[in-house]
C-alpha cells in the first residue's frame, strides 16, 4: 500500500513540476492550492472549472464579435480579451494569459486577422490546460483514494 | 426586500458548485471581521472569497457597485433604519467594472455618513499610478495589484483587527499615521443584525485550517502605512 501512494505522490509532484517548467502554470497557481486543505479538497478543481467555462464563453462570444469582416465590435473583443487576461491570471493559467497579452495588441490596432489568430490560439490553450489539470486531479483523487496525502509541492 | 434576493440568490447560484454555498452559516460574531467583496468576476469573486475566509473574516460578496451599494443600503437617498445596524469592517472592490467602477463606488461610500469611515481597498490588475493616486486621494485605504495572493489579503487583516477589537482602546499603541483608524475604535460595535444578514452565507472560524494572526503578530510601524506599501510592491504582471 505505501509503495502505490509513494509512487501516485512521486507522480502526481513529477507532473506538476512540469506543468510549471512548461510554462503551463505560474505562481498564481501555487497561491490557489495554498487556500485549498482538508475541508475543502475540490477548491482548486472547482475554480479552475469555473475559470474554464469562462473560457467557453468568453471565446464563443469573442468570435461571433469578430464573424463579419465588415462589422466588427472590437470593444465588445477587447472586453472579453480583458475579463479573459483577469481570470486566467487569477488561476495561474500562465500560457492563456500570455496569448490574452497579443490579443489586446491586436484589438487596440484593430487587426481582425490577428485577433482570429489570438482567438484560436486562446481556445488551444485553454483546452490543454483543461486536459492537463484533468490529468493532475485525476492524480490527486488516486492518491486520496489509495489512503495518502496529497503532496506539498516546492517550485522553485 | 430586493436586497436580500439580489445578494443571497447571487451568491447561492454561484456557491452550490464549491459547496461553499451549503455550509451554515454561525451566529454572527460582533468580534469578527466583515468584510463587503465587489467583483464582476466570478472566478475572481470565489478567490478573494476564499482568501477572506482563511483569514477568518465573513464575506459577503457581490458582483457590482450597484449590488453593493445596495446591500449597504446607500441605494437610495431615505436612510433606512435597519441598515444602521450593519456591521461592515472592510470593503474591498475591483477597479475595472461595467457600469460603476471601483473609483466610483470608493466615492460613493465616502459621501455617505453611514459608511464613510470604513476602510475600502481597490484591486486592479493595472499598476497606474494615477490610477492608484487617484483612489488613495479619493480615501482609499490601500490598492492591491491582482492577482491577490494569500500575503496580501493577511496584511489588510493585520490593519483591521486593531480597529475592530473593543478591547483594543489603548490609543498610544497606534501609530501616527494610522491615528485616523483610531476613530474605528471608537465606533461601539452594533448589536447583531438582522436575520437578513446572518443569512447572507459565510463560514465559521472552525472548518478552516485557520491561518489566522493573533493580534499580537501585528506590530504597525510607520514603514508600513498604505502609500509606502504601495510603492514598495513590484510591478503587476500586465
Amino acid at each position: 500500500m505505501n509503495t502505490v501512494v509513494a509512487q501516485l505522490q512521486r507522480q502526481f509532484q513529477d507532473y506538476l513540476v512540469s506543468l510549471y517548467q512548461q510554462g503551463f502554470l505560474d505562481n498564481q497557481f501555487t497561491e490557489l492550492r495554498k487556500l485549498q486543505d482538508e475541508g475543502t479538497p475540490d477548491f482548486v478543481a472547482e475554480v479552475v472549472s469555473l475559470f474554464f467555462d469562462d473560457c467557453s464563453k468568453l471565446i464563443n462570444s469573442m468570435s461571433r464579435s469578430l464573424e463579419r469582416p465588415e462589422n466588427v465590435d472590437f470593444k465588445q473583443v477587447d472586453s472579453g480579451v480583458h475579463q479573459l487576461k483577469g481570470s486566467s491570471s487569477s488561476v495561474g493559467a500562465r500560457r492563456v494569459k500570455n496569448v490574452c497579452i497579443s490579443f489586446k495588441e491586436c484589438c487596440d490596432v484593430q487587426n481582425r486577422e490577428g485577433c482570429l489568430r489570438c482567438l484560436q490560439q486562446v481556445d488551444y490553450e485553454y483546452k490543454m490546460l483543461k486536459t492537463k489539470l484533468q490529468d493532475l486531479f485525476n492524480l490527486e483523487q488516486q492518491i486520496v483514494q489509495a489512503g495518502g496525502a496529497i503532496p506539498q509541492v516546492n517550485i522553485n | 426586500m430586493p436586497l436580500d434576493g439580489g445578494v443571497s440568490c447571487l451568491r447561492r447560484s454561484e456557491m452550490i458548485g464549491i459547496g461553499i454555498g451549503e455550509l451554515e452559516s454561525p451566529p454572527l460574531d460582533s468580534d469578527q471581521v466583515h468584510v463587503l467583496a465587489v467583483d464582476d468576476s466570478l472566478v475572481d469573486r470565489i478567490v478573494i472569497e476564499r482568501l477572506l475566509r482563511i483569514t477568518s473574516c465573513k464575506v459577503t460578496a457581490v458582483d457590482s457597485g450597484w449590488r453593493a451599494l445596495e446591500f449597504l443600503g446607500l441605494d437610495d437617498d431615505k436612510s433606512s433604519v435597519e441598515f444602521d445596524r450593519l456591521k461592515v469592517d472592510l470593503i474591498i472592490t475591483d477597479y475595472c467594472m461595467p457600469g460603476m467602477t471601483g473609483y466610483e463606488l470608493l466615492k460613493k461610500i465616502k459621501e455617505s455618513t453611514s459608511f464613510r469611515e470604513v476602510p475600502v481597498v481597490i484591486m486592479s490588475s493595472e499598476n497606474v499610478l494615477t490610477r492608484i493616486d487617484r483612489c488613495l486621494e479619493e480615501g482609499a485605504e490601500d490598492f492591491l495589484l491582482k492577482p491577490v495572493k494569500l500575503a496580501d489579503v493577511k496584511r489588510l487583516r493585520t490593519y483591521l483587527t486593531r480597529d475592530v477589537k473593543v478591547s483594543d482602546r489603548n490609543k498610544p499603541k497606534v501609530p501616527e499615521d494610522l491615528s485616523r483608524f483610531s476613530s474605528l475604535a471608537m465606533v461601539t460595535p452594533p448589536p447583531p443584525p438582522p436575520p437578513s444578514i446572518t443569512s447572507v452565507k459565510s463560514s465559521s472560524l472552525e472548518e478552516i485550517v485557520s491561518s489566522s494572526p493573533p493580534p499580537s503578530e501585528s506590530s504597525i510601524s510607520p514603514v508600513d502605512s498604505p502609500i509606502r506599501r504601495m510603492e514598495m510592491r513590484s510591478p503587476g504582471l500586465d
